[in-house]
C-alpha cells in the first residue's frame, strides 16, 4: 500500500486563552508520509517566524527529496537511512536559516523553536527532535512517550537530582535545554521505530502535554481513535478548559495499513548476508 | 532577592546567607562558605545547589547526619521554610521568588544555552546569564547530559532514573461546577447498573464500532457521538454531530439502551 494510502492524518493549532498569537506552527503532508510541528520562542513575532521557517523548509525540502530516491537507500557516505538524513539535514538547514536571521535583524535576535517531526515510510516512522516537543505512540489501550524532552526539567530527573513528584513542583518548567536556531548547530535527537496497523501517532506541543494529563490524552484518543478529527478537537478543548495557558497544537496519525516498501525483503536478505 | 539561609542556634539567630552561587557547603571547616564551628558538624557536611530559582541540599557523607523538618535526609528538594537540622544548629530556607515572578513567566519556554554568545530576551535574562557560568560543571551542557555526570551528586547513593512520562501535571480542576452526575442503564441486561461519571471522558460503546463519549467540562456534561452508524439519542432526538450539553434527567438512548443521566447532588 501506498504510504498515503495507509495512513490518515490531521493537524490544528490554537492560541490558547491566554496569549494573544500562535508561536506553533504545524504541517501535515500524507503523500510524503511527512508531519512537522515546531513551537517557536523568542519577542515580537520572532517565535512565530522561527517556527514557520522550520516548518517550511521540512515540508518542501523532504518532500522534494523524495522525489530524488528511495528514503529507504542507504547513504554509502555516512551508512544511514536516505530517510534519516532527510530529516537530520533539514533539520539542521533550518536551524542554519533561522540563526542567520536571528544574527542579520535585530527584531530577531535570540529567536528559535522546538521541533517534532516524523517520516513514515516501509512500515516504520524516523521521528527527529529538538526540544519538548513531543511524539506519543497509542498502541492497543497504552499510550507511551516516545521522545524525552530537551529540558532542565528531565536532565534534573535523569540525574536523580529530582524525584517525578518534586519535579512538579520545580519552577524551572520551561527551560528547554536544546533550540533549533539558537546556535549555528544543532544535534536532532533521532529515533526509528517499527510501525503497527491501528497504531495511533500523536505530536504534540507542551501546551498539550503541559495542561493535559497523560490519562486523559490516553483516554480521549483510545475512545476517539475512530473519529480522529473529533478527538484533535477534544485535545484542543480539553487544554483550553483546564486553561489553556500556551499555544496548543496536535498532530495525529492513523496507520490503517502496511505500507511497506515492495522487494525490500530481498535487500534485508542481501544486508543480512553482508553483517 | 536570591533565597537565603537562616542560620540559628536554640533560637537565636547567628547569620543570614544569601543563596547567590551555583554551589555552597556548609561544614566546620573555616573554607566552607557557611561554617558552622561545632565538633557535632563534619568538616564538609553538605552542599547545596542553587538552579535558577530551585536549591537542593544534599548530605557529603558527614558522620552524623541532617534532618530536614525532623526527617533524616541524605538528599533533598528545598521549599520556602524547610528547617535544617546539623547538630544543634538550625537552618532555615527561605525563598519567597514564588511571588515575584508571575505565573505567565513561567510558561514561556526559554532555552538554556550552552554558550553565552547571546542570550533570549525576556524575564529569565539575568537569570540565564547567570546559570550559563554554571553549565560548565553541572548538567546544562550536552556532553554531562549524556554521562549523567554531575559532581555535586558525586556522593550520591541512590541516583534513579525516571522517566518523564510519569510526571502528572496540575491541571485545573475540570467539571468545576462541583456537580456529581452519573448514567443508570434502564433497559437491557444491565439495567439498574449505576455509572458514576468521575472521569473527563466516558466512553459508551466500543471503539471501532459504536462510540459516543460524554465529556466532563467546566460548564457541564456533553454527549458526542463518535463514531458508528448510528446517533444516540437524547430525550427521544436522535444528536447531530455537534456535541451536546446534558441536563438532569435526560435519557439517553445508544444502540437500543436507554439510560438515564442525572446530577447526584441533586442541585441539577
Amino acid at each position: 500500500m501506498k504510504v498515503e494510502n495507509a495512513l490518515e492524518m490531521v493537524c490544528q493549532t490554537h492560541p490558547g486563552m491566554v496569549r494573544s498569537h500562535n508561536e506553533d506552527s504545524v504541517a501535515c503532508e500524507v503523500a510524503s508520509g511527512l508531519v512537522v510541528l515546531a513551537d517557536g520562542m523568542g519577542g515580537y513575532n520572532a517565535g512565530e517566524v522561527a517556527s514557520g521557517i522550520t516548518v517550511s523548509v521540512l515540508t518542501t525540502e523532504v518532500s522534494q527529496g523524495l522525489l530524488q530516491g528511495s528514503p529507504t537507500r542507504r547513504d554509502q557516505e555516512y551508512g544511514d537511512e536516505y530517510g534519516v538524513l532527510l530529516l537530520r539535514d533539514n533539520i539542521q538547514r533550518a536551524n542554519a536559516s533561522i540563526y542567520h536571521a536571528a544574527q542579520s535583524q535585530p527584531q530577531y535576535a535570540g529567536m528559535g523553536t522546538t521541533v517534532v517531526t516524523g517520516l513514515f515510510y516501509d512500515d516504520r516512522v524516523v521521528v527527529a527532535h529538538v526540544g519538548d516537543s513531543r511524539m506519543y505512540r497509542l498502541r492497543g489501550e497504552t499510550l507511551k512517550s516516545i521522545t524525552q524532552d530537551h529540558s532542565l526539567l528531565r536532565e534534573q530527573i535523569e540525574c536523580g537530582m529530582l524525584s517525578a513528584e518534586e519535579a512538579r513542583l520545580s519552577k524551572n518548567k520551561n527551560l528547554v535545554t536544546r533550540a533549533v536556531g539558537i546556535d549555528a548547530k544543532v544535534e536532532p535527537e533521532i529515533g526509528i521505530y517499527d510501525v503497527q496497523v491501528g497504531d495511533i501517532y500523536l505530536f504534540c506541543s507542551d501546551g498539550l502535554n503541559d495542561m493535559v494529563t497523560d490519562e486523559d490524552i490516553e483516554s480521549t484518543v483510545y475512545a476517539m481513535q475512530g473519529n480522529l478529527p473529533l478527538a484533535l478537537d477534544q485535545l484542543i478543548q480539553m487544554a483550553n478548559d483546564n486553561g489553556g495557558r500556551d499555544n496548543v497544537s496536535v498532530i495525529l496519525v492513523k496507520v490503517k495499513g502496511g505500507f511497506a516498501v515492495p522487494g525490500r525483503w530481498l535487500e534485508k536478505i542481501f544486508d543480512w548476508f553482508k553483517k | 532577592m536570591a533565597a537565603k539561609l537562616i542560620l540559628s542556634w536554640n533560637g537565636s539567630v547567628i547569620r543570614e546567607y544569601p543563596l547567590n552561587k551555583e554551589r555552597m557547603t556548609i561544614g566546620r571547616k573555616s573554607y566552607n562558605d557557611i561554617v558552622i564551628d561545632n565538633l557535632a558538624v563534619s568538616g564538609e557536611h553538605a552542599v547545596i545547589v542553587t538552579i535558577m530559582h530551585d536549591s537542593f541540599l544534599e548530605d557529603t557523607d558527614s558522620t552524623n547526619g541532617l534532618e530536614v523538618n525532623g526527617v533524616p535526609t541524605k538528599k533533598h528538594f528545598l521549599q520556602n521554610n524547610d528547617v535544617i537540622d546539623i547538630g544543634k544548629h538550625k537552618l532555615k530556607y527561605i525563598n519567597d521568588q514564588t511571588t515575584q515572578t508571575t505565573s505567565a513567566d513561567f510558561e514561556r519556554t526559554m532555552v538554556l544555552r550552552g554558550s553565552a554568545s547571546s542570550t533570549p530576551s525576556g524575564e529569565y535574562k539575568a537569570d540565564v546569564e547567570k546559570s550559563s557560568t554554571m553549565q560548565n560543571s553541572s548538567f546544562a551542557g550536552e556532553n554531562t547530559a549524556k554521562t549523567g555526570k554531575f559532581d555535586a551528586l558525586s556522593a550520591a547513593t541512590s541516583v534513579k532514573p525516571a522517566t518523564v512520562t510519569s510526571v502528572k501535571h496540575t491541571t485545573v480542576e475540570q467539571g468545576s461546577t462541583g456537580k456529581i452526575a452519573a448514567l443508570q442503564i434502564l433497559t437491557g441486561s444491565t439495567a439498574g447498573r449505576e455509572l458514576d461519571l468521575v472521569k473527563n471522558l466516558t466512553t459508551l460503546g466500543k471503539p471501532g464500532f459504536q462510540v459516543a463519549v460524554i465529556t466532563r467540562r467546566p460548564q457541564g456534561f456533553y454527549i458526542t457521538h463518535v463514531e458508528g452508524g448510528q446517533f444516540p439519542s437524547v430525550n427521544g432526538r436522535a444528536l447531530t454531530n455537534q456535541a451536546h450539553q446534558l441536563n438532569d434527567h435526560d435519557v439517553i438512548e445508544l444502540a437500543g439502551v436507554k439510560m438515564e443521566f442525572y446530577f447526584k447532588d441533586g442541585r441539577g
